[in-house]
This record gives structure tokens, C-alpha cells and sequence, in this order.
């Protein structure tokens, strides 16, 4: 102990001429730092409701609740994250996993209330001082908590695929479908969107978790194709998925075909289950098609006997007599088919129900030999352009090649051709005869001629890039106008002008032209892809008759109902426009003719 | 040295089961509580004392005041939910329960996190390691009634704080150390602001020592009171500067080094007359140590790369069976994650080896004993404890 120790000790009395060091508040503001992580907000022009934010939250201060105003659709849920500040901790992994990034948080961090209840608010809607604060913490650009870009998908190359109808795509791995799977937030958004309602977050999950058979009995409870639509299906729940807008989307539509690709096909029949007993009802179904096929498939589970009458050579409708076998196996579309068949399914190949009896079964029969009749015909009779030489016997519909390429049929494949159509049924057609071309003679010589100009192609983006790197050339905004024929009768090619604009004024569909910009595409054939109609000619006078229409489809309620009590229909023929529609379909009509069964033993 | 040498003379006789014989009747002893409120306790925690005159002849800690149950919670939560918890454990240096659950989070994921996030962890926990340090002392000389050093290093804690909130968008429960990395880089303009704040704590700290250090007062109360007997290191698993008081050098930064501590220079500091003053004494030096590396971080730290690995979706998150055990030097000691992994996507077990556990409980137990009733605060608050962390 020295001096020091007893004068030093007083050196503090020099803090007396210090200033204070406090910030007196509320007179000196002092404001949060850029990155503080104080109240909410939420930008609720890009907030879809998915609910990650609540699923994160590990205290439970997230609840998602409906909010005025916000309208549940398609790729919202409606529902907006409502925070309870007496349980939020500031942690942000809301904000780190908000899947659109609408989430942030400002720097207010003072806030004083009476009433305890105002601290529990839905921010974005209930307005607040700090709703536009620019400070605040936002998710840095590279910190993620989750991965963002899809597993890219395996395909054949385009030198080697177009030698051949194999299947391009690979489907994934195992480990690649697992990362893939990873990658789903599970909010259930997909659900809504998809038409028939396939528990996609859970099978994912099964995919995940390696659980296949799980997986697999998901995907059957509402997709009896699911082999179909795990390959072609238009993926209309990719559009929503909230992975979409900080990544890609899931490949929701890949991980369905890996599930199937993973289970056995001798398991497939246990794991679905048995029927249910029979009930002594009777159903005909006309025409095997995915709309057809399900609700057979569901009548049949529901023990009710069913038979489908079939005109062509095999079972399947357009997937199979339209898609080309490399998008859609005919053995994938055999194991689906497989399946429905045992559950009891009866199906009646090269058995086309007519308008009379020379053609067969009629409509009447039945009517009288069933309990209830499903009409699933599709739209299989191709729509023609009806230009001058459009009936020349090498102009011909892409639905009627397709059809003739599935079944095996020989024809003289052309040197050179020319699509007329700019939708997914054109690339179908360009793409076949191309492997054809490119069979026959060593060398594709294509020509796609659209309607529409490259912004609005109707045919999807893929199918586009694909044709592309296979040699087909494609003119977009040309309008057909003419076969060409030469003096000795042979086809030459069409000849197009240059579209000016497709709809009037008031939104109707009439082309105008460029007249002066007239273009000769070669083609020793000339295909016809510009939609199709349903061959409603097996009705018959009378009955096409009795039943109500609307503008020239067959009128349905909502259940699949016709105007006459024994009649359902449904999938193209009626609505449409693709493989899952017709599913959803199928589902429909088979509730309501067991419902129309349950309330006849009712009242019996 | 000056030893303090009680008088043995009243202290109770033994009974032959080894307890103490004190009859409480005789009028001889007294019941004495201090905490759970109580000015010369730190945290939430309490003693029992027995006094007999104004010595403590025998003491039982108590706690169970603050019991939040973090270890259980963390069984129910994914292990991204964990990662806004931990801090909690221990609010004062919150940063450490951080590093440790993640890296142990890490090891067993067998991820990696980048290293330029290993550089900002450092720096993270060597700040939180100088502001742990501003409250001891501040609590230390308090413990003694002298309050005005707590309000100069509340001051500069603040400072500290003002940088914690800039790097990481809070102030106490900073919530940016996590599994796979950290959430940001420094903010622009951040090493400048620093240095105005250590050389603020490097002014404080001249004060602190003048007054507090070169202090009649504070000898007289401190030099010789709550000697920590070395032979006592071992048994009662002391750590940290209570142990480097004792002049064992045991720091966790150089007998396990982990993060970027091998690349930055430095000497852990000892004392050895291992009382209240020799300990307090180190950790003012400490915080100079900690300001140094704070500046080697900065100087030497890589200005740009990924500061955040590549992690699988945190909400379905699993982790592979697995166990580790995962330590570092906190200010008080060593800190300790041990996490038990089983596959599903939630920890089976954690435990939080928090250093204030052997402090607080088993050893001050031992040195209260003889130990004037005056001075209880002050031992106390010198082995540097915060109950937080002894209840997880
Ligand atoms: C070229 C092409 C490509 C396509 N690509 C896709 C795609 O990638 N993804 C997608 O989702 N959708 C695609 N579609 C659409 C999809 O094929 C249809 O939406 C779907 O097949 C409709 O199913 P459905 O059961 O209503 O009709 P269909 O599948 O057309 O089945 C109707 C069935 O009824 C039979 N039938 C008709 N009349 C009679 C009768 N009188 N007696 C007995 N049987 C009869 C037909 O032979 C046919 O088998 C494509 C369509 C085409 C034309
Ligand atoms: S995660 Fe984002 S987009 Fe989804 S509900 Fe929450 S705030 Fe909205
Ligand atoms: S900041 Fe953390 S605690 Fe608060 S709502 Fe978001 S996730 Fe929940
Ligand atoms: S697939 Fe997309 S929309 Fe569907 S649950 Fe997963 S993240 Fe949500």
C-alpha cells in the first residue's frame, strides 16, 4: 500500500467536469442501426400467405390469419402472418425464410402501449409509424437457409435422342430427388392449384424421408395415373409454388415420376389396397382415356363393376395416341393402365360404341344394360384450316399421325414437312415426323409455321428449346393461306403471309395480314395442328337431341352431369384441356354416380 | 501475501456424520439468506448462510430461481429453432452459447463454416468477452460500494454495444452466430468506429485502474480475502481467469485452439496470488489482451468470401447419430456445448457446460466458510458467476 493508493482513488473527480454520456430520450432520437432487427413489415403486394414464417418460428409468435381484403386464389393463400410481440424474440429466421422476401423488419425498436392486445399485429396491414422505414434488417443477398436453384434434370442429348422415340428425360436419382425434395417449404400452396388435388407437400416429405411406398400410396388416393402425369402432366402447381420466387420451383412433377420410378410394379397392387366389396351396380364407361380410366378406377375401388368401351386398339386415350412415346413410355402408360385394370376394370378394345347398331354397342344399350353410363370420348377428330387445297391427301391432322405412329401404321414419310399450329400438339407432331425424317433419311427437314409470334407461343417453353436443338425451325406470326399444289398434282408446301395481329378489337379471333409478305415453306406434307373436336356422332339423333349443349360441347354440372340422369361425361370432351383436368374429372363423376347409387338404395 | 486467518475458535465442532453440530437455538448462530433479491449477489441465485458474530461458519447455494429449462426446450425444436435460444443461457456474454451450439451443430452435419465467418466469430466473442469483463468490474468494485466504476464501464459496455448492434442488428441477444456460418460481413466504416470505441475503453480502463486498482480502500478489502487454493483447481474443475489468478495457465484459446485463435498473437494473462484482487486483476488485463485481438481480427480478418455455407433446408433438417463435445475460453472460463444427435431432426441431448457452475455452487460453497459476512459479496462476485448459465 503506498500513497498512490490513497490520492490516486480522487482522479475521479475529474468525471465531474465530463458531459453525461446518456442520450436523453424521447427529445434526442436515436434511431436503430441499419441492420437492426426491430418491429416488422411486410410488402403485401409480394407476401402469398405460405405460412413458412409461422413453420419457422420457434416461439410461436406467427399465427396466419385471413385478412380483409385479400382474396384466397391460386397462388395465395389469403392468409397474412400476424405477430404476437410478447412472444417474438427478433431472431429474423422469419425474415431469413419468408419465401418471397416480403418480410423485413425496421429499425423502430421503441414502441409504448396501454393496451397490451395492440402488441399482437399483422404487419403490412395494420398500419404502423415504421411501415416504410428504409433501415431495418433485410436477409443479406448470400445468407440462405435453404437451397434455391432446382436439381437440374437429366436429358438425352438432341444429337442422340432424335435417332430414336426413347425417352429424353432421365428422371432423378435418388440423392438428386432427396436435394430436390429438400428444397419444398411444405406450405401446401401446390395443393390448391393442382386440378385433382395430390397431396404434394406429403409426398415429397415421403420422398425425403426414402419413403417410397408411402409416396406411392399418396400419389393413388387422387392420381390413378400417376406414371402419366409424373412425366407429362402441365404442372400447373410449379406456377404457384412458393419456391418460385427467391428460386425455381419445385420439380414437383419430377419428384412424382421418381416416387413411381422407385417402388417395385409387383408392390404397387398391395400398396394401394384392395376394393371395396362389391355392390351389384354397374357401370359403362365410353372411352379409355385418363378421364374414362379414373372414373373407373374409382367406381371400381367403390365395388361397384365396371365396364370401359374402347374403340381403338389399346387403352390410354390421347396420352397414348397423341403424346409421343419419348415424352410418355408406352410401358409407363401399360403400368398405370395395369393397375386400373386390377382393381376389376373390364376394358373393351376396338369396341367403338355407334349411333346405330351396325356400329356396334349403342348408347341405348347402355342405358338399358348398365346402372349409369360415363361418356369420356376426348377430342380425338382434328380441325382443318379449310385453305384451298387443304384436302389434298398429303395434307393431313396431327392427331390422325399420332394416332398412326402409335399404332405402327406405315406411311410414306415426307423429305420435307410443315407444321401448321404453334401449341404443344404442333411440337408433338414436328418433333415424331422428325425422328422419322431423321430415320428414314439421315436428316431432319421441319418446318413449324405459327400463328402466334415468339412472346406468345402457346407451346411451352421447353418444347420450343428442344425443337430447336433438334433442327426443327420454327417461324413464328405466319399465317397459312394456301397448299401449294404443282401442275402434276404433288404437294409443294404452303404458302403464308405475315401476321399482323390475331384478335379484333373487340377480342374476337380474326387474323389480319401482311399480304405483301408472302412466304413458300417446302414441304412434301403438310400437317394440320390447329386444334381438335370431340366425334359426338355416336349419340345419335335422338339423344344428341334430348341432351342440353353449350356452344357445341356437351353441358355438365359440376359434378360431371349431363341433363339426363344416366348420363355423366367428362375430361376433354367436355372441359379439358389437359391429362390432370381429366383426372380431377374422373374423380368427380365417379362421386356422383356413387352418390346418385347411395341415394338410390335410399329410396329404395 | 496477506493471508486472511479467522478465528477457528467458533467455529462449530463436527458431528459424526461429518455435518456441522450448529444448534440454532443456542442464540450462538444466525439464518442468514442473501439473494435471491439481494444487491450483493450476482444473478438470480441465493445463499444460505450461517453466521456465527459476523463470520459465515457454514453456506448452501440455492438456485432454481431462473430456471427456463433452455436443454429440454431444445429437445422439442428443430435445430435452426435452437439457434435463437441458446443466447439466452447467458445474458451477459451471450455469444459464446452461439459458437459452440453451432460448431457442434456443424461437426455433426458435417458442414464447414466459411472462414471469413470464423474470423467475425473471433471478433464476436472477444468483444462479448470485453464487455463480460465491463460488467464484472463494474460488479466488483460495486460488490465493495463503489459505484461509480460500474457507471464508467456501463459506458463503455455501451459503446461495445453500439458496435454489437451495427454488426449484428442487436444489442444483447446478438442471434448471429449460426449453424453454417454468420448472417453478415462488418458493416461499412465499422473498423473506424471500433477503434474510437477501444480507445474510449483503453481511457477507461487508466481510469478504472487508478481509481479502482491503485485504491487503499480496495486492497484493504480484497488482497489476501477468498484465496482459491491451486490444489483446489482440479477437484472443484476451476477454469478461466479464477484459475489463471492461481497462476495455472488455463485457457481454452491455447490448449484447444479453435477458430482463427492460432493465427492471432497473443499471451493469456496470469496472476498468482489467486485472491479477489489478484483475480480482478487479470481480467482488467484481459480486456487489454481482448482489445489487442480485437485489433489483430480487424487487421488481419479476409475482407471479402462467402460467410455462410451451403445449408439443406433448415426446416427439415436432420442430423446424423452422433455426439461432441465442443468448448471455448468465455470470459468467465470454459464454456462447453455437448450435443447428442440421433438422426431425427431434433437435438436428443444438449447440455451447456457453463464455467459459473463448478464456480457458483461447489467452490464458493467451500470458500465461503470463515469467510467475514461483509465480504461474502465480493468473494462472490470475484469467482465471477452468472446464474443464467448454471440453470439451462
Ligand atoms: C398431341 C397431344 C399431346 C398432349 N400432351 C399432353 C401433355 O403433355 N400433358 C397433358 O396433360 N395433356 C396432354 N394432352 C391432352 C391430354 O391428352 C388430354 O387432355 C387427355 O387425354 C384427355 O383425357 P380424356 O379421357 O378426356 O380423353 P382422351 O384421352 O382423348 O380419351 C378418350 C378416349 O375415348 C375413346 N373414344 C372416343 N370415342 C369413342 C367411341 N365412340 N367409342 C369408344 N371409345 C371412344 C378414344 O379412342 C380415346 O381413347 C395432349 C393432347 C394431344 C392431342
Ligand atoms: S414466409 Fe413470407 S411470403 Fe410466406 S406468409 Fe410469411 S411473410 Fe408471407
Ligand atoms: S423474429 Fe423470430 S421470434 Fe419473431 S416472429 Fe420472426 S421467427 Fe418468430
Ligand atoms: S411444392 Fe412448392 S408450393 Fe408445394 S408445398 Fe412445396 S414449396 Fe409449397
Amino acid at each position: 500500500m503506498s500513497l498512490r493508493d490513497v490520492l490516486s482513488p480522487f482522479s475521479a473527480w475529474k468525471y465531474i467536469l465530463r458531459d453525461p454520456v446518456t442520450i436523453p430520450d424521447p427529445i434526442n432520437d436515436r434511431p436503430g442501426s441499419a441492420r437492426y432487427r426491430g418491429f416488422h413489415q411486410n410488402d403485401m403486394e409480394k407476401c402469398i400467405g405460405c405460412g413458412t414464417c409461422e413453420a419457422i418460428c420457434q416461439n410461436g409468435a406467427i399465427d396466419m390469419l385471413p385478412v380483409d381484403g385479400i382474396v384466397t386464389q391460386g397462388d395465395d393463400s389469403g392468409l397474412r402472418p400476424r405477430i404476437d410481440y410478447g412472444r417474438c424474440c427478433w431472431c429474423a429466421l422469419c425474415v431469413d425464410i419468408c419465401t418471397t422476401g416480403s418480410l423485413t423488419m425496421s429499425n423502430a425498436y421503441q414502441w409504448v402501449e396501454r393496451d397490451a392486445d395492440a402488441y399482437l399485429y399483422t404487419p403490412g396491414v395494420d398500419k404502423k409509424e415504421w411501415d416504410d422505414a428504409e433501415l431495418g434488417y433485410q436477409r443479406p443477398e448470400a445468407h440462405r437457409l435453404n437451397l434455391h436453384a432446382r436439381i437440374p434434370m437429366g436429358e438425352t442429348d438432341a444429337d442422340v435422342r432424335i435417332n430414336s422415340f426413347s425417352e429424353i428425360v432421365n428422371g432423378y436419382s435418388v440423392a438428386e430427388a432427396k436435394l430436390e425434395a429438400d428444397r419444398c417449404v411444405a406450405c401446401g400452396l401446390c395443393v390448391a392449384t393442382c386440378p385433382t388435388h395430390m397431396s404434394i407437400p406429403d409426398y415429397i416429405a415421403a420422398v425425403r424421408a426414402g419413403d417410397y411406398e408411402l409416396g406411392l400410396k399418396l400419389l393413388y388416393e387422387t392420381n390413378p395415373f400417376s406414371q402419366v402425369c409424373g412425366r407429362v402432366c402441365t404442372h400447373k402447381c410449379e406456377t404457384v409454388c412458393a419456391a418460385q420466387y427467391e428460386g425455381d420451383p419445385i420439380a414437383i412433377r419430377w419428384l412424382k415420376r421418381h416416387i413411381t420410378d422407385q417402388v417395385p410394379y409387383e408392390r404397387y397392387v398391395d400398396i394401394i389396397g384392395a376394393p371395396a366389396p362389391a355392390t351389384g351396380k354397374t357401370v359403362a364407361v365410353v372411352g379409355s382415356g385418363p378421364a374414362g380410366l379414373t372414373a373407373a378406377f374409382d367406381l371400381a375401388r367403390m365395388g361397384h363393376k365396371v365396364v370401359v368401351f374402347e374403340a381403338l386398339n389399346k387403352p390410354g386415350g390421347m396420352p397414348r395416341y397423341g403424346i409421343p412415346e419419348y415424352r410418355l413410355p408406352y410401358d409407363a402408360m401399360d403400368r398405370d393402365i395395369g393397375v386400373i385394370e386390377a382393381q376389376g376394370v373390364d376394358i373393351r378394345c376396338n369396341t367403338r360404341i355407334g349411333p346405330n347398331n351396325d356400329m356396334g354397342i349403342t348408347m341405348d344399350q347402355l342405358k338399358q344394360d348398365y346402372d349409369a353410363t360415363v361418356l369420356a370420348i376426348g377430342l380425338h377428330l382434328g380441325r382443318s384450316t379449310r385453305i384451298p387445297g387443304a384436302e389434298h391427301a398429303n395434307v393431313t391432322k396431327a392427331v390422325d399421325l399420332l394416332r398412326d405412329i402409335t399404332d405402327g401404321k406405315t406411311f410414306d414419310v415426307p423429305r420435307t414437312a410443315v407444321v401448321i399450329g404453334g401449341g404443344n400438339v404442333a411440337m408433338d407432331i414436328a418433333r415424331s415426323v422428325a425422328r422419322l425424317q431423321k430415320q428414314t433419311y439421315g436428316e431432319v427437314n421441319m418446318t413449324v409455321t405459327a400463328l402466334e409470334d415468339r412472346a406468345h407461343f402457346l407451346a411451352d417453353p421447353d418444347e420450343v428449346k428442344e425443337c430447336g436443338e433438334e433442327g426443327i425451325e420454327i417461324i413464328d406470326a405466319r399465317g397459312p393461306q394456301q397448299m401449294v399444289i404443282d401442275e402434276n398434282g404433288n404437294l409443294r408446301g404452303l404458302k403464308t403471309w405475315r401476321v399482323v395481329s390475331i384478335f379484333d378489337d373487340q377480342g374476337r379471333f380474326a387474323p389480319s395480314y401482311d399480304e405483301t409478305d408472302e412466304c413458300l415453306h417446302e414441304g412434301e406434307m403438310v400437317i394440320e395442328a390447329i386444334g381438335q373436336a370431340s366425334d359426338v356422332s355416336l349419340l345419335g339423333e335422338a339423344l344428341t337431341e334430348a341432351l342440353e349443349w353449350n356452344r357445341g360441347r356437351l353441358k355438365v354440372d359440376g359434378d360431371g352431369r349431363t341433363s339426363l340422369p344416366w348420363l355423366w361425361s367428362g375430361g376433354d370432351c367436355v372441359n379439358g384441356p389437359d391429362v390432370v383436368h381429366a383426372v380431377a374429372d374422373g374423380h368427380r363423376v365417379a362421386k356422383s354416380v356413387h352418390g346418385f347409387f347411395a341415394q338410390q338404395e335410399v329410396k329404395a | 501475501m496477506v493471508l486472511y486467518q479467522p478465528d477457528r475458535s467458533q467455529y462449530p465442532s463436527q458431528k459424526a456424520d461429518g455435518s456441522l453440530d450448529i444448534d440454532l437455538t443456542s442464540g450462538k448462530y444466525l439464518k442468514l439468506w442473501q439473494g435471491p433479491q439481494h444487491p450483493g449477489i450476482t444473478g438470480n441465485m441465493s445463499l444460505e448462510l450461517t453466521v456465527c458474530g459476523d463470520e459465515v461458519v457454514e453456506a448452501k447455494t440455492h438456485v432454481g430461481y431462473l430456471h427456463r429449462g433452455f436443454e429440454k426446450l431444445m429437445e422439442r425444436r428443430t435445430f435452426i429453432q435452437c439457434f435463437p435460444i441458446v443466447c439466452r443461457i447467458c445474458v451477459p456474454e451471450p455469444d459464446f452459447n452461439e459458437y459452440c451450439y453451432a460448431a457442434a451443430v456443424e461437426e455433426l452435419a458435417g458442414i464447414v463454416a466459411p472462414e471469413r465467418a470464423d474470423w467475425i466469430r473471433t471478433l464476436i466473442l472477444e468483444m462479448g468477452r470485453i464487455n463480460s469483463y465491463m460488467m464484472y468490474l463494474g460488479g466488483q468494485a460495486g460488490s465493495l460500494g463503489q459505484g461509480v466504476i460500474g457507471q464508467w464501464t456501463t459506458y463503455v459496455r455501451d459503446l461495445m454495444l453500439d458496435r454489437f448492434e451495427e454488426l449484428t442488428g442487436a444489442r444483447i441477444y446478438h442471434m448471429f452466430i449460426l449453424p453454417g456460418g454468420v448472417r453478415d460481413g462488418l458493416p461499412d466504416g465499422f473498423a473506424g468506429r471500433m477503434e474510437e470505441t477501444l480507445q474510449e475503453i483503453e481511457r477507461t480502463m487508466s481510469d478504472v485502474y487508478d481509481v479502482m486498482f491503485c485504491n487503499a480502500v480496495f486492497k484493504k478489502r480484497t488482497v489476501g480475502v477468498g484465496y482459491i487454493d491451486p490444489a483446489l483447481l482440479e477437484p472443484y474443475g476451476v477454469t478461466g481467469p479464477n484459475a489463471r489468478a492461481a497462476g495455472v495457465v488455463k485457457d481454452v484459446r491455447k490448449d484447444q485452439p479453435y477458430l482463427v485463435y492460432p493465427q492471432l498473437d497473443f499471451e493469456p494473462v496470469i496472476g498468482h496470488d489467486s485472491d479477489i484482487f489478484t483475480r480482478a486483476d487479470v481480467r482488467r488485463r484481459d480486456v487489454l489482451v481482448s482489445i489487442d485481438l480485437v485489433r489483430q481480427i480487424i487487421a488481419k480478418m479476409p475482407k471479402t468470401g462467402p460467410l455462410m455455407t451451403k445449408l439443406p433446408n433448415v426446416l427439415h433438417w436432420k442430423i446424423p447419430r452422433g455426439e461432441t463435445y465442443i468448448r471455448g475460453e468465455c470470459s468467465r472460463g470454459e464454456y462447453g456445448y455437448y450435443l447428442v444427435t440421433d438422426g431425427s431432426g431434433y437435438p436428443r441431448r444438449v447440455n451447456v457446460r457453463g464455467p459459473s457452475y463448478t464456480h457458483a455452487v461447489a467452490l464458493l460453497e467451500r470458500l465461503i466458510v470463515n469467510v467475514n459476512i461483509s465480504d461474502v459479496a465480493a468473494l462472490m462476485v470475484s469467482l465471477h458467476t452468472y446464474p443464467p448459465e448454471i440453470e439451462r
